[in-house]
């Protein structure tokens, strides 16, 4: 169907975050980030969290890649992009340009 | 064991409006003993150390209840997601405010068509353009929406239009959801199930849109399992990932399971914890072990889950055989009696139906 079709995050010049109805939340009983929208739970690992609070609709892409890289020895950046670009094609993040 | 993900909180039954595809079970009245707003705070808590991530406050019209907000707070508090199913009805800007303060993450309110003649006729209640306020009332508290619509025989040709309406009301997600079979549902089940070219017709038209809309607006469509091959992984599996809290405390894998002749179970009298891990009504299909022929074999046991119990008992009277709605089912024939009576030309376009009623209950909290 078209509307799964992955939108690519086009430009790293993009400010993402999360759309208004999704919450980024520690859940205490499985010790594991997970991302909550009405109908759906995304457990998350740590990275995806990690990349998630990065989302803040101010930071850019490329200024989430370079706070990762300060973070983490191993941060592929391509990885990080695709991540991203299956939230926005399911709706749980939103990008504004530039 | 899983831990639950999601809790629906059925408050209470009462509800203004009188939709025939209404869920809730036929003996409304044996429910009117509401669990106080106490016992929700505690089975909130419960819930919440239970593994439970998202609330659904649901009913009937959960803003029936006085004490609503402050249900919302605390299931704010433990840390709940938290989802209000509404039909919109009594929310006054006033008490959208407060629920806005008390946390509430979502809401979802359900209009019956496009347009106010044939909406206010299957709500059995002029309410309507009620409906339509409470809907921008959310959307001007910043709030993100969803519209949801049950499509049957008498609304469902117009799919293009309540698309239209659900983008004119700024909705984030409209949820086009046919009727499921249950409750007053199955009692109207004749005059409701849509024939297949309208089914073909509605389909074609989602897709269409989904293209045209793409990106503001999302459209979740709930398939109509009498017409598919395989049927539905009701709840995700029994007692796998969902459970149920009805007005009067009893706790169930789904939300129909009342009709089933399995022991009950409440959080009048047991801990929810006990309830979820160790109580027989949870673990009578829990998994793979009850199942019969075909579903034992089937490469889709785990995906599936051999459908919805309830369909099963409603159609065989046997809670445990496999959802005739599936196409191995040796039951399979009850089914597609009933898609070839909704598809006959004879099929009498104007069944009856039977609104559902209010019931009488003392006003909690």
């Amino acid at each position: 169907m078209p509307s799964t079709m992955p939108m690519p995050i086009d430009s790293d010049a993009g400010r993402p975050r999360l759309a208004p109805h999704v919450r980024l939340t520690f859940d205490p009983a499985r010790q594991r980030y997970v991302l909550l929208t009405p109908e759906t739970v995304t457990v998350l690992n740590d990275t995806g969290a990690a990349i998630l609070e990065l989302c803040d609709g101010e930071r850019t892409v490329a200024g989430i890649l370079t706070e990762l890289h300060a973070r983490y020895d191993r941060v592929v950046d391509d990885e990080v992009r695709l991540f991203l670009t299956d939230l926005l094609a399911k709706r749980r993040v939103e990008v504004s340009d530039g | 064991m899983d831990r639950p993900f999601g809790l629906l909180a059925e408050l209470t039954y009462a509800c203004p409006l009188h939709c025939p595809y209404c869920s809730n079970p036929l003996n409304l009245g044996d429910y009117c003993d509401e669990l106080t707003t106490q016992e929700w705070q505690r089975v909130l808590a419960e819930a919440s150390e239970l593994g439970v991530l998202q609330l659904h406050l649901s009913g009937g019209e959960p803003l029936q209840r006085r004490d609503l907000v402050e249900i919302v707070r605390s299931a704010r508090g433990v840390g709940l997601y938290t989802n209000l199913i509404t039909s919109g009805f009594g929310l006054s800007p006033r008490r959208a405010e407060l629920l806005r303060a008390a946390g509430l993450d979502h809401v979802q309110i359900s209009i019956q068509a496009d347009e106010p003649t044939l909406a206010d006729r299957i709500a059995g209640a002029r309410s309507f353009e009620r409906k339509k306020a409470a809907a921008r009332l959310v959307k001007s508290l910043g709030w993100p929406l969803t519209v949801n619509v049950v499509l049957h025989r008498h609304n469902i040709d117009r799919v293009d239009r309540i698309l239209d309406m659900a983008a004119d009301l700024g909705a984030d997600r409209i949820e086009l959801a046919n009727t499921q079979y249950y409750g007053w549902a199955w009692r109207n089940r004749d005059g409701l199930l849509p024939s297949r070219a309208q089914l073909e017709c509605a389909e074609a038209t989602v897709r269409a849109r989904r293209g045209r809309l793409d990106g503001r607006i999302e459209i979740i469509y709930v398939v109509p399992d009498y017409y598919s091959r395989y049927p539905k992984p009701c709840m995700g599996g029994w007692g796998r990932r969902q459970l149920t809290v009805v007005p009067n405390g009893d706790v169930l894998p789904c939300p129909t399971a009342h009709a089933l002749p399995l022991p009950r179970v409440s959080v009048r009298e047991h801990p929810l914890a006990w309830i979820w891990e160790r109580s027989p009504l949870f673990q009578r299909f829990r998994g793979t072990g009850w199942m019969p022929h075909p579903c034992r074999s089937c490469g889709r046991r785990e995906i599936d889950f051999g459908g919805c119990r309830c369909q099963a008992f409603q159609l065989t009277g046997d809670a445990a055989r496999t959802d005739p709605v599936c196409h191995l089912s040796p039951d399979h024939g009850l089914v597609a009696a009933a898609v070839r009576a909704a598809n006959s030309d004879t099929q009498p376009a104007r069944t009856p139906l039977t609104f559902r009623p209010h019931p009488d209950r003392p006003v909690k909290g």
